[in-house]
């Protein structure tokens, strides 16, 4: 009765979005009794040892010069055989970048059914219920499981790590043959973004801008708040559609589902397709001149007045609270 | 070359979603039907190939009632050359079983490249690119933008072996709008009927409700007076700062 959990490493680092999952798995794993294995991928040992501390009891690690690089067919057939050898109940992965290419590949393998992006997990009534957010967080929808293992794909920052200090797992090799005399599609070169900022859908706090900013050249504006507060900068679909700010910007329908603990929306009136994708946040400021506003609704802290104004005296204030602690 | 575009009727985006008296679906009253927006890109960029390479074919495949017709006739429209609809009436298949459809309607094309969008903006699941590729046991490079994959704060350039599979993410390309000679035209074209018969369900879907609602927030103040006071709140009350 085992949970079996894919560890994503990127550079020879485990992602954190692994962790969270792994802590999924040990919740899972004592409400049906059994251990929590991983799998990896990997040109070398990433580290999986210290991955005890984050749930793991053993973790399955199959090596190979292609996994230097993300090599799709190939980890989905590690994980494949690693389902195959373990026979677990449960197999998670993160709804990460990665995990959407992956979890969906390994499903297909094994001909069974993935929930992806799920919210929340129910191990206990009577055969695994898992929640997923549709519509970009319009609905929540429930799925249940007609086979086994359950495939289910992790919202990133949803789920909270454990933290076993002092427990270390067992690394196993893996033996896979993999697909291919290599890959047939193959990753020539990786460029960060911006910087390598905080992805979106990975961040604490994002500051977002909208129209209200009436220009790209204002733009500098939220990024001396998010700055301050160590948040990524997110955008509406209307300044996206402008131009004013590249498409992995956008939060919402169309752009990232986020959950932060804080979301700032400075500017943003608040369409419905905006609000779908941010209002699963912890906490959520609107800064608007529009006191009739949708964004309001949904803000945990409003205030209303002229951004131009609101928005530096609270880079300000944040600055003052960094300095003093 | 054969490209395979692979579309979806979605409800648009502005729609409000009430659940349906199964408690388990949308309900279809009201809502407005459109191509989802990822399967634009996919559409244009297989028409910008098509264009590119001076020749070959685009084939727009769909899944679903007969409304999905009409989502056909778009991509038509945008300069498809013919269509399949696999006819399918009933409650949302899995997306297995939409693969696996899909795979078998592929299979006899000879198609060098197949396109998806990275998702589709209903059950935003993002399974049924990679899916459909598994099964043909093609390679596949999902969520392309420009002809680079996007990852978290990161961008992978990937080179493929053809025949490939691909799914689009929106900064791709600025999808056409049909034009009227595009519409005229679209009605000539043909779009073949089949049948879908799928298998048995790989996910069952138990119910749909809206998310909990939000406790009421307030309106902390005006203009910069009210700055120092949202700060102590996000502190002190929040906890998030």
């Amino acid at each position: 009765m085992s949970v079996l959990v894919f560890i994503e490493q990127r550079d020879g680092q485990v992602r954190p979005v692994s962790r969270e999952a792994l802590g999924e798995a040990t919740r899972i794993a004592a409400a049906i009794g059994g251990p929590v294995i991983g799998v990896c991928a990997a040109a070398k040992d990433p580290g999986l040892a210290a991955l005890g501390e984050a749930g793991a009891d053993r973790v399955l690690l199959a090596t190979s010069d292609r996994f230097a690089a993300y090599d799709a067919e190939g980890t989905a057939a590690a994980v494949e055989a690693a389902v195959r050898g373990v026979q677990p109940v449960v197999v998670l992965f993160a709804a990460s970048a990665m995990g959407k290419d992956l979890a969906p590949r390994v499903a297909a393998k094994l001909g069974i059914g993935l929930a992806s992006d799920c919210t929340k997990i129910d191990p206990a009534s009577g055969g695994l219920t898992a929640t997923r957010p549709v519509y970009a967080g319009k609905a929540l929808q429930q799925v249940r499981f007609p086979k086994t293992p359950a495939l289910l794909s992790l919202r990133p920052k949803v789920f909270a790590q454990v933290s076993r200090a002092g427990t270390s797992a067992s690394v196993e090799p893996l033996a896979v043959t993999l697909p291919g005399d290599g890959p047939r599609a193959r990753v020539l070169r990786v460029s960060a973004v911006a910087g390598g900022k905080v992805d979106l859908t990975e961040s604490e706090i994002i500051v977002s801008g909208g129209r209200g900013l009436k220009g790209p050249e204002n733009f500098p504006l939220i990024e001396e708040l998010a700055g301050a507060l160590g948040a990524t900068v997110g955008a509406s679909r209307a300044v996206v559609d402008a131009g004013w700010r590249p498409h992995h910007d956008q939060v919402g329908q169309t752009g990232k589902t986020v959950s932060p603990k804080l979301y700032v929306a400075v500017g943003i009136s608040g369409a419905i397709q905006h609000l779908a994708g941010m209002s699963s946040s912890r906490c959520i400021v609107a800064i608007n001149k529009d006191p009739d506003a949708p964004i309001f609704k949904v803000a945990d802290y409003g205030v209303v007045g002229d951004l131009f104004e609101i928005v530096p005296a609270l880079t300000a204030e944040v600055k003052k609270l960094n300095a003093h602690g | 070359m054969i490209q395979v575009v692979c579309i979806k009727q979605v409800a648009d985006t502005e729609t409000r979603v009430k659940v349906a008296a199964d408690g388990k679906h949308l309900d279809p009253a009201g809502v407005t039907w459109i191509l989802n927006p990822y399967d634009e890109f996919a559409v244009e960029q297989a028409l910008r190939v098509k264009e590119k390479l001076g020749a070959g074919e685009v084939i727009a495949l769909s899944l679903g009632g007969p409304g999905v017709q009409t989502t056909l006739r778009n991509a038509l429209a945008m300069g498809a050359d013919r269509a399949i609809h696999l006819r399918h009436e009933g409650a949302a298949l899995d997306s297995l079983s939409v693969s696996r459809l899909l795979a078998d309607a592929i299979r006899p094309l000879g198609a060098g490249l197949i396109w998806f969008g990275k998702q589709a903006v209903d059950d935003d699941a993002a399974q049924v690119g990679p899916m459909t590729a598994t099964l043909l046991d093609l390679p596949c490079v999902t969520a392309i933008v420009t002809v680079e994959r996007e990852v978290e704060g990161a961008r992978e350039v990937v080179e493929a072996k053809l025949p490939a599979v691909l799914t689009t993410d929106k900064g791709l390309n600025e999808p056409r709008y049909a034009s009227l000679k595009g519409i005229m035209a679209a009605k000539k074209k043909t779009i073949e009927d089949v049948a879908a018969a799928p298998s048995e369900p790989n996910l069952e879907v138990t119910a749909l409700a809206p998310p909990p609602p939000r406790a009421a927030g307030r309106i902390v103040g005006e203009g910069t007076a009210a700055v120092p006071v949202l700060v102590k709140l996000l502190r002190e009350e929040a906890r998030v700062i």
